[in-house]
C-alpha cells in the first residue's frame, strides 16, 4: 500500500472489546488517495471503512489488513430550508450533525442510542432508533450517496442504481466505501421529548399495551428485566415520546428552545476488573432503574440527550465491562412470533445469565436492503458480560430459537453467530454478494466479520 | 476468525495425536472449528484423529508428517500446515514432547539431548516460525502444552521437566513480545495426566484425565488467561511447592 501521512498498524476491536485484531489503519485525506487505497490493495490485502468503532463485533475490523479511517471526510452540509435535505461527508459523527442542526431547528431522520455512529456506519448497519415502527431505518432517509468502490465511484440512489444502493444499506461496508451522503432532516420546535412512562409487571401486558398503542408515538421503546422472576416474567417499563412543541415547555426552557447535545465530559475513571459487572451489581442496577421509573405519569420533559442517549454521558463506558468485554445480543422477529421473544427472555432467566435490562422494540416494516436487518415485528437486545461459563451455549440455542421463528440476528452487534445460520437468517445474502462482485470481483472488502460469517462466500459458509 | 468467546474457525494441532489436542479438537469441532490441521509423527494415528474430527464436526482435516528430532525443518513444517489450512489459522496448539524412560535415558547422553531437543528446541524454532506468521494475519491464538513438572523439576523425570521449564519460559517471553499485535500465547501446566504418554507410570497426586484438561483449556481459550492450570487447584499449591526447600520437596510423593 502507499506511504499515507498517516497509515500505522493499530490493534482494534469492536465497542464490545473482544476479539483484536490488528491492521494497517489510513487515514485518506481525500476521495483520490481513498481510491488509491482501494486500487493499491489488488494483491489481495482486504480492506474495510471504520467509522468510530460502535458496532459491538468485528465488523469494523481486518486483521492483516486495511482498515480506512474516515475521520477526514467529516464535512457537514447546510439544511436546505424547502426540503430538508443536507449532504454530510461519511465520517461525520450524529453528535456533529446535531450540534451543527438542532440550533436551527433540524433533528436526524433516525437516531441509534448513541450519538457518536458516523454517517457512513448508519449506513453500513442501516441503523434504526426509537421511531422504527413509524418512520423505518437510516437508509430509508438516505436521497443519496457516493460510494468509492475497488472499480470506481458511483453515484447511488434509488432511482440511479437501487441494486447497489439498497445492498450498501446495511451492507456492512461490503459493497464500498462511502463518502458522502444525502439525509432528510426533520424539523423540531424544541430540542426536548415530551415522554410518557408507564410500568408493566410482566412481559404479556407490556407487549400487549405496545401493539395496542405505539403507533401513537412518534418513538418507543421498553426496557426489560430478564433476571428478576419476581411477580411475572420481564417486569419492564415502557418509555414513548414525541419531539415537544414550545408551548409544552416550561416558561424558563421557552426562551431557548434548541439547546444542541453536547459531547460527554466524563470518563471512567479507573480500570475496571473482570467480573465488576455480574449477576449481584447488574440485578442491583436493574432494581435501581426500575424503582426510580414511575408506576405512570405522562408529559414529563426530557433533554434529547437523556431520552435518546443515556450512556453517552461517559464516553468510554464500555471499559467498565473489564478485558474480557461484552457482547450485544439482538434479534428480530415476525409479529406473529411474539412467543419467542419470551422464550428467549425465559431462556436467559432460567441460565441464570446475568444482562443489563434489555430493550424491546417494536419494527415498522423493513427496506429493500438484501442485509438490513431490521423485520416487521420485534427486536430484543441483550447486553451480556462476556465470562459466565453458559454464555457461550446459551446464545447458541438463542440462536436457534430465532432461525425456528424465521428470525435474524443484527450483524452490526454480532460476534459470535454460528455461519452456517447465516443464510437461513439473511436469505438473500447470495443476491447481496452478486452485486458485492458486480464492483469488487476481486473480493477485497472484508472485514473479520465478513470473513467469520463468509459473507463474501456465501453457500460455502465454511470451507467445505 | 476467532469470535468474542474465542472459539476458533481453524486449527493447526503440532503433535495432533496426543491424547489431550485430540481430546480438545474434539471440543473445537464441535464448536465452529471447521478446519483442523493435525501434524505428528504416526501417520496412522494422525489419520484416525482427522477422523475423529471429521466426525466432530470439521469439513477438512489434513494431516502433516514431521519429525520433533529435526530442528533444521521445523519452520518448513510449520509452513507447511499454513498452507494445509488453506486460510488463515484462528489457533494453533503446541502439543509436543517426550517423557522418555527417566531409569535408562537419564544416564544416556543422546537420550538426553533427545528429550531436551523434542521438548524444547524443536517446539522453540517451530513457536518462533508460528509466531512470525500469525504477527503477519494480525491475530491468532497459541497453546502451548507445557507442564508442571517443569514449574519445579523433580527427581524423577528431570530432563522431561527441564525441557518443560525452558518450553514454558521461552512462551511466556514469546507472549509479551506479541503483546499488542493481536496474538496471544497461552501456556497450560497440567498435573499428572492419565494418558498414553503415561501409561505404566504411578500417577502422582492431583492427577487428571485428558478430558478434563482439554475442558480446562477451552475454558482458557475463553477467558485469555495467561497460564492455565489443570486442575485449578495447582495453581495454589504450586505457589507453596516451587518455594519448599529442597530437603522437603525430595520427600514429597510422586
Amino acid at each position: 500500500m502507499p506511504e499515507m501521512s498517516t497509515a500505522e498498524d493499530r490493534l482494534l476491536t469492536g465497542w464490545g472489546r473482544t476479539s483484536p485484531s490488528r491492521a494497517a489503519l489510513t487515514r485518506p485525506r481525500d476521495v483520490d488517495e481513498l481510491a488509491s487505497v482501494l486500487s493499491s490493495s489488488r494483491r489481495g490485502t482486504p480492506v474495510i471503512a471504520r467509522g468510530l468503532g460502535r458496532s459491538y463485533g468485528d465488523a469494523s475490523q481486518c486483521g492483516g489488513g486495511i482498515v480506512v479511517d474516515l475521520s477526514a471526510f467529516n464535512e457537514i452540509g447546510p439544511v436546505d430550508r424547502d426540503s430538508g435535505l443536507i449532504e454530510v461527508g461519511a465520517g461525520a459523527s450524529l453528535q456533529s450533525i446535531m450540534a451543527a442542526t438542532v440550533p436551527e431547528g433540524w433533528f436526524v431522520p433516525v437516531t441509534p442510542g448513541t450519538r457518536q455512529v458516523t454517517v457512513g456506519g448508519a449506513i453500513a448497519s442501516d441503523i434504526h432508533g426509537k421511531n422504527h415502527h413509524r418512520d423505518g431505518s437510516f437508509c430509508s432517509h438516505v436521497a443519496k450517496m457516493t460510494l468509492v468502490t475497488p472499480t470506481g465511484t458511483h453515484e447511488l440512489s434509488e432511482e440511479l442504481d437501487p441494486e447497489l444502493f439498497w445492498a450498501t444499506a446495511g451492507g456492512m461496508g461490503l459493497t464500498g466505501i462511502t463518502t458522502t451522503a444525502t439525509v432528510e432532516m426533520i424539523p423540531i420546535e424544541t430540542s426536548y421529548i415530551s415522554v410518557d412512562e408507564e410500568r408493566f409487571e410482566d412481559v404479556d401486558s407490556l407487549m400487549a399495551e405496545m401493539r395496542r398503542s405505539d403507533s401513537n408515538y412518534h418513538y418507543s421503546v421498553a426496557w426489560v428485566d430478564c433476571m428478576t422472576r419476581r411477580g411475572g416474567l420481564g417486569r419492564s417499563i415502557l418509555t414513548r415520546g414525541e419531539h415537544a412543541r414550545r408551548r409544552d415547555l416550561p416558561t424558563a426552557k421557552r426562551s431557548e428552545p434548541l439547546v444542541a447535545p453536547v459531547q460527554a465530559r466524563l470518563r471512567v475513571p479507573f480500570r475496571a476488573p473482570n467480573g465488576l459487572l455480574n449477576a449481584a451489581t447488574i440485578s442491583a442496577f436493574n432494581e435501581l432503574w426500575f424503582k426510580k421509573a414511575p408506576r405512570k405519569k405522562s408529559g414529563a420533559i426530557h433533554s434529547l440527550s437523556s431520552f435518546f442517549h443515556p450512556l453517552d454521558g461517559i464516553a468510554d463506558w464500555n471499559l467498565l465491562y473489564g478485558s474480557r468485554g461484552f457482547l450485544q445480543y439482538q434479534f428480530a422477529v415476525g409479529d406473529d412470533h411474539e412467543d419467542c421473544v419470551k422464550s428467549a427472555i425465559e431462556l436467559l432467566s432460567s441460565h441464570k445469565v446475568p444482562s443489563f435490562l434489555a430493550v424491546l422494540k417494536r419494527f415498522g416494516q423493513g427496506d429493500p436492503g438484501p442485509l438490513s436487518f431490521p423485520i416487521k415485528g420485534w427486536t430484543l437486545a441483550l447486553d451480556l458480560p462476556v465470562g459466565p461459563r453458559q454464555l457461550p451455549s446459551v446464545l447458541d440455542e438463542l440462536d436457534s430459537l430465532v432461525v425456528g421463528a424465521g428470525g435474524r440476528v443484527y450483524l452490526a452487534k454480532d460476534s459470535r453467530l454460528r455461519p452456517d445460520l447465516l443464510a437461513a437468517m439473511y436469505p438473500r445474502v447470495t443476491e447481496f454478494e452478486e452485486v458485492c462482485r458486480r464492483v469488487d470481483p476481486d473480493g477485497l472488502l472484508n472485514s473479520d466479520l465478513s470473513r467469520r460469517l463468509g459473507i463474501r462466500h456465501p453457500g460455502a459458509t465454511w470451507r467445505e | 476468525m476467532n469470535d468474542a468467546f474465542g472459539r476458533p474457525q481453524s486449527v493447526i494441532v503440532l503433535g495432533g495425536s496426543s491424547d489431550i489436542a485430540r481430546a480438545v479438537v474434539r471440543r473445537l469441532a464441535g464448536a465452529r472449528c471447521k478446519t483442523v490441521v493435525l501434524a505428528g509423527r504416526d501417520p496412522e494415528r494422525l489419520s484416525s484423529a482427522a477422523k475423529e474430527a471429521l466426525d466432530a464436526g470439521a469439513s477438512l482435516a489434513p494431516v502433516v508428517l514431521f519429525d520433533a528430532h529435526d530442528v533444521a525443518q521445523a519452520d518448513l513444517t510449520v509452513s507447511n500446515c499454513f498452507a494445509a489450512a488453506e486460510g488463515p489459522v484462528d489457533l494453533v496448539i503446541v502439543a509436543v514432547g517426550d517423557l522418555g524412560s527417566p531409569d535408562s535415558d537419564e544416564r544416556d547422553p543422546t537420550r538426553t539431548a533427545d528429550l531436551i531437543t523434542v521438548g524444547f528446541t524443536w517446539p522453540a524454532s517451530a513457536l518462533t516460525a508460528i509466531a512470525a506468521t500469525l504477527r503477519e494475519q494480525g491475530h491468532g491464538r497459541i497453546v502451548v502444552l507445557s507442564s508442571v513438572a517443569g514449574v519445579r523439576v523433580r527427581r524423577s523425570n528431570f530432563a522431561y521437566g527441564s525441557a518443560k521449564a525452558g518450553l514454558d519460559g521461552f512462551s511466556i517471553g514469546l507472549a509479551e513480545s506479541l503483546r499488542g499485535s493481536g496474538v496471544i500465547v497461552q501456556v497450560v501446566r497440567p498435573g499428572f495426566v492419565r494418558t498414553k504418554m503415561t501409561e505404566g507410570l504411578k500417577p502422582a497426586p492431583f492427577s487428571t484425565g485428558p478430558e478434563e484438561v482439554a475442558d480446562a483449556i477451552i475454558r482458557g481459550i475463553e477467558t485469555d488467561a495467561q497460564v492455565v492450570w489443570s486442575p485449578g487447584l495447582l495453581r495454589w499449591i504450586f505457589m507453596i511447592m516451587r518455594n519448599l526447600p529442597q530437603s522437603i520437596w525430595r520427600k514429597l510423593p510422586g
